[in-house]
């Protein structure tokens, strides 16, 4: 591919000084710039301190517009899902149907933005409104025509058909010009009569071209006769049926026999008296002088080489349509310089896919346009055989782009995920990078982004998720959220952390909070040993609340017995156990109260010598002797009373 | 590209860096003026100053965010020999009303004997952990082991450089392929002095960091330094800030089992461009690495882009046109409210400048009215005169391709 040297895009920003050194960060579709210093060079006391966001992308910022990105999304996930394994032939009317279907969603966005810069009040909003109907314009003119040429690939003579109705859609000025002149009161005198029957031959319209020319013919019943011949010449002219049983070669017989019969009309002056129905007869004859005098009505190159095909070349084949194109455009343009679109156009009359994306993707202002093109014309295998080494690398290319594009908005990154999906080699990787930054402003949004991650195995995002989550909830004291958070994210470490606080909580309130959350761990409480505990000491409360005590008293035991209580709390446990030890009924058996005399043993003489190095409070150990006092009163009470009640009842 | 807003610091001195937080939703400024700002972003986009207090002693280089799985953390380092982290506290909720917030500084690390030029925290895979590097040519990485107690930090490695550092960056890969790595860079000018770019790599037989290669090519200073996100890439792409910029490409070898010293790595030269034609203060990547962005003493920010052949081609340039900022209210309320257009970027409109004259092309082929869009009656409003302006060479999106 040639080399072109494009010059960077050159963004001015106000309130730098020029030849000022800039600082800047990288941003979410941004980048901020800020004028500094070389650090030797020391402080200046400039508080010129302004920092300029800088933008990208705009388009993505304008409602209407946002409704092309959401439909169009929805038509590229349709195409990804056609079957590779379809025969190529049963595959092209979907490709054309999809197509249309953007074209379609292009045509809305275009009546929308029109109506918009109608009714805006604000000349200047009018203005860009304006601006970007002008671009879906041309891009769905030059989408159109890749549809014909590449997607629908029409062989001889359908072509022609398809690409008057290419003009017919673009052009569609003359039937305004027509209503004008019809809704006059006398059509046959208006002003602009004669430029739309020329319109309506120029596009090969001849049944609306007849009927208009009736109009003439009932006032010049003079000229009746001459009428009634161009009419007759009007109504026979052949067009290729491609439906039908006619061959090509068929219907380019019967084109000559008509084209000689209109010559010889012409030679033999049958229109001569007739300034207006000359000119008419010269254009069927494909006279490219005439041709040209119409310049104003034509419009364009492109207009110009498909009228000049429809009257000199109906059979014209694919292969040959860039010789016509080039000469067609050199005629039309005499000396001009020829813009972007025209280079565009030609591009694709010349069947160089890969430079008519490239010409667009410099023209045009979004990636929109160009992702949405490749990524159908690779699926209709067009790139790779046109270059072999460009195919799906340049879809995928501008696919990533597009989509990284769409992430920066706070609502169009959810159709950009689908678009990473649809890339093999890179989306994964770009969209791991990208949806980690999306902000979790609110739990229902994280909950949003975490579907999408658990959705694609992305593991590690998960988990990332979940525990910038549960730390903003440990933030702001937000026990249960944040345990929940963390049990999501399998981060043992912070869920004993926030158990240990919802201990903490309740040594301290004597209350716990979360209830919900807490009674329904199921089995997740395994993920750490305290959070183990905090389930299982909440059952106990709960089976202690119910009366169901002799469980509770058995689960208090196993709590300390199999270490799943930290040493920490067993004099609560322990105080826990007072109420139980106290019941009229026997509950601890002689057996287990052995067990909790033990466990009272092990944690005083833990506390003993923990006590002897720190020097607490004489006031705070008064309070544990008595309660330790108290215990060991409470369970030699219970022994007896165990040790009397199971001698009874084994006798 | 158009500025979208100005927001007004009000540093009293030099800005020296700005840092957006993981989410785009904060950033935080530092300045010669010795303090350090944060700044919210509301959901209308305009940035407030949330929080602004004094730092250190001295210049503040260098202000960056830890990732959000440890809290709400900065750290920053400064000409005053130390590196502080901050974590921001949830305040009152009168504090909240007027929308503050309170920092509160976590620790200082003193340990250097001069100025401390750069602090980065390390990938979030590592833990939480700062490198710091300072001009006495030691980098020291610092770990905190309890992330809920940031008052505890550890200084786990001293590494000499020998030379004069200023500018660390850490690999971010978090393949399992890939030991911890950083690279630093030493702004020294003595060119005899080899190498100015090292690249250490941590071992976890030794548990040490050794330098796995010195980049002997980068003989000038080097100022800035950073490496691309891997994506899933063997091979890491470094980005230099010296007398011009390059890319590197770092590619690990093939090692045996039974050597226990650092990867070797082939260093490739990726690209070189001296287009700033001066030093080269800044080279910083967006987030999946598809631009690099660099600034010299030229006045420009330069943005960097390959195309899918890997071709890097500068593809936009910012820079400061003198011109003063209309309604310097920090926030033009305008700004804020401009919807995309593509002829006039609105900065220009703006500013009430005449709209650039630079290649933008306005195709003047054919009338909207011919193209049917345009009712006559409802009067054509495609652009003046009914010129059919269609499209605007843009070529920040366009370079690839060449």
């Amino acid at each position: 591919m040639e080399e072109v040297d494009v010059e960077p895009v050159v963004t001015n920003i106000s309130g730098i000084r020029p030849g000022k050194r800039m600082g800047f960060a990288w941003g979410p579709g941004d980048i901020l710039v800020y004028e500094t210093q070389n650090k030797a060079s020391g402080p200046t006391g400039s508080g010129c301190a302004f920092i300029h966001v800088v933008r990208k992308d705009e388009d993505i910022y304008s409602p209407i517009l946002r409704k092309l990105f959401n439909e169009s999304h929805h038509i590229f996930v349709g195409l990804q899902t056609i079957k590779d394994d379809l025969p190529s032939k049963s595959k092209k009317p979907q490709f054309v149907s999809i197509s249309r279907n953007y074209r379609s969603v292009i045509r809305a966005c275009m009546e929308e933005l029109q109506q918009a810069a109608v009714s805006a009040n604000d000349t200047d909003m009018a203005t860009q409104y304006g601006n970007q109907v002008s671009i879906l314009l041309a891009i769905e003119l030059i989408w159109n025509l890749c549809e014909v040429l590449f997607i629908d690939a029409a062989p001889a003579g359908s072509l022609l058909l398809h690409l008057l109705d290419w003009v017919r859609l673009h052009k569609s000025d003359v039937d305004e010009k027509a209503k004008g002149v019809l809704q006059s009161d006398s059509p046959a005198e208006h002003r602009d009569y004669w430029d739309v029957v020329l319109s309506y031959v120029l596009q090969g319209r001849l049944e609306d071209t007849r009927k208009m020319l009736m109009k003439q013919a009932m006032l010049q019943p003079a000229a009746k006769s001459m009428y009634k011949l161009m009419d007759s010449l009007l109504s026979k002219m052949p067009f290729y049926n491609p439906g039908g049983t006619q061959t090509l070669t068929e219907f380019d017989v019967k084109w000559r026999n008509w084209h000689e019969e209109v010559d010889r009309y012409l030679k033999d002056n049958s229109f001569a008296s007739n300034q207006h129905l000359e000119v008419i007869c010269k254009i069927l004859l494909g006279d490219e002088d005439v041709l040209l005098e119409h310049k104003e009505l034509l419009s364009t190159w492109y207009y110009f080489l498909i009228t000049r095909l429809l009257y000199c070349h109906p059979t014209v084949k694919p292969t040959e349509l860039h010789y016509y194109a080039q000469s067609s455009m050199m005629m039309f343009l005499d000396s001009g310089v020829p813009e972007p679109l025209d280079s565009i156009l030609l591009a694709a009359f010349e069947f160089d896919i890969h430079q008519v994306i490239k010409d667009c993707s410099i023209a045009l202002n979004n990636w929109w346009f160009v992702a949405h093109l490749t990524d159908l014309l690779d699926h209709c295998k067009l790139l790779q055989s046109h270059n072999l080494h460009f195919g799906s690398n340049l879809r995928e290319f501008l696919l990533l782009e597009y989509a990284s594009g769409l992430f920066t908005h706070h609502s169009l990154w959810q159709c950009a995920v689908d678009y990473f999906d649809h890339c093999p080699e890179f989306g994964r990787v770009y969209l791991e990078l990208q949806i980690e930054r999306v902000p979790l402003d609110t739990e229902r949004k994280a909950l949003k982004v975490l579907r999408i991650c658990e959705e694609r195995q992305m593991s590690e995002q998960v988990r990332s998720i979940c525990k910038i989550m549960a730390m903003r909830a440990v933030r702001n004291n937000r026990l249960g959220s944040a345990l929940s958070w963390s049990i999501r994210a399998k981060d043992a470490a912070f869920a004993t952390l926030i158990s240990e606080r919802f201990l903490q909580d309740y040594c301290a309130k004597g209350t716990f909070s979360d209830l919900d959350l807490i009674d329904n761990l199921g089995s997740t409480m395994l993920l750490s040993d305290r959070l183990t505990f905090l389930g299982k000491y909440r059952e106990f409360h709960k089976l202690y609340g119910e009366k169901c005590f002799s469980d509770a008293a058995k689960l208090l035991l196993s709590l300390m017995t199999a270490k799943i209580a930290p040493q920490s709390f067993w004099m609560t446990l322990l105080t826990d156990a007072l109420p139980l030890l106290e019941q009229k009924e026997v509950i601890f058996s002689a057996e287990q109260t052995y067990e909790l005399m033990y466990c009272l043993e092990e944690l005083t003489s833990s506390l003993i010598t923990a006590a002897s190095g720190s020097g607490r409070p004489m006031q705070e150990e008064d309070v544990e002797v008595t309660k330790v006092e108290m215990l060991r009163l409470a369970l030699a009470r219970n022994l007896a009373s165990a040790i009397v009640k199971e001698g009874t009842m084994q006798t | 590209m158009f500025v979208a807003r100005s927001i007004a610091a009000d540093h009293k001195d030099l800005i020296h860096d700005v840092s957006y937080d993981f989410h785009g939703r904060r950033m935080a400024t530092c300045s010669s003026d010795q303090s350090v700002k944060v700044w919210d972003k509301s959901e209308n986009g305009e940035w407030h100053c949330t929080a602004s207090w004094k730092t250190h002693s001295g210049s503040v280089w260098r202000v960056t965010w830890a990732h959000p799985e440890f809290g709400q953390v900065l750290a920053s380092c400064s000409f005053d020999r130390t590196a502080a982290v901050w974590e921001e506290i949830v305040g009152e909720s009168n504090d909240k009303q007027r929308g503050l917030s309170h920092w509160i500084k976590r620790t200082t690390l003193v340990d250097s004997r001069t100025s401390v030029t750069d602090v980065k925290f390390a990938p979030k895979h590592m833990g939480l952990m700062l490198a710091t590097c300072s001009a006495d040519g030691v980098v020291r990485i610092y770990e905190a082991p309890d992330v809920m107690n940031l008052s505890q930090w550890s200084l786990q490695h001293e590494i000499s450089c020998k030379l004069s550092c200023s500018c660390i960056s850490w690999n971010p890969s978090s393949s399992r392929a890939h030991p911890p790595m950083f690279a630093v860079g030493s702004d020294d000018s003595n060119v005899t002095y080899g190498g100015k770019v090292q690249i250490y790599e941590y071992n976890e037989n030794t548990r040490k960091y050794s330098k796995a290669e010195t980049l002997m090519t980068v003989t000038d200073a080097v100022h800035d330094i950073a490496f691309a996100p891997n994506l899933g890439r063997s091979f890491h792409v470094l980005a230099i800030a010296t007398k011009d910029v390059r890319i590197f490409k770092l590619v690990p070898l093939r090692r045996e089992s039974t050597t226990t010293g650092p990867t070797k790595l082939e260093v490739q030269i990726v690209a070189q461009f001296d287009n700033h034609n001066s030093q080269v203060w800044r080279v910083s990547w967006n987030i999946t690495s598809t631009l690099l962005a660099s600034s010299g003493d030229d006045g420009c920010v330069r943005l960097w882009k390959a195309n899918y052949m890997d071709n890097w081609k500068c593809t936009g340039i910012l820079k400061g046109d003198g011109s003063p900022l209309t309604g310097s209210s920090g926030q033009p309320s305008a700004m804020s409210t401009v919807v995309g257009s593509s002829i006039q970027t609105s900065q220009n409109a703006l500013n009430g400048m005449s709209p650039p004259t630079d290649k933008a092309v306005g195709l003047t082929l054919t009338r909207c009215k011919e193209l049917g869009f345009c009712p006559p009656a409802a009067g054509c409003v495609c652009g003046a005169g009914g010129v059919f302006l269609l499209m605007h060479v843009k070529r920040d999106v366009s370079t690839y391709l060449m």
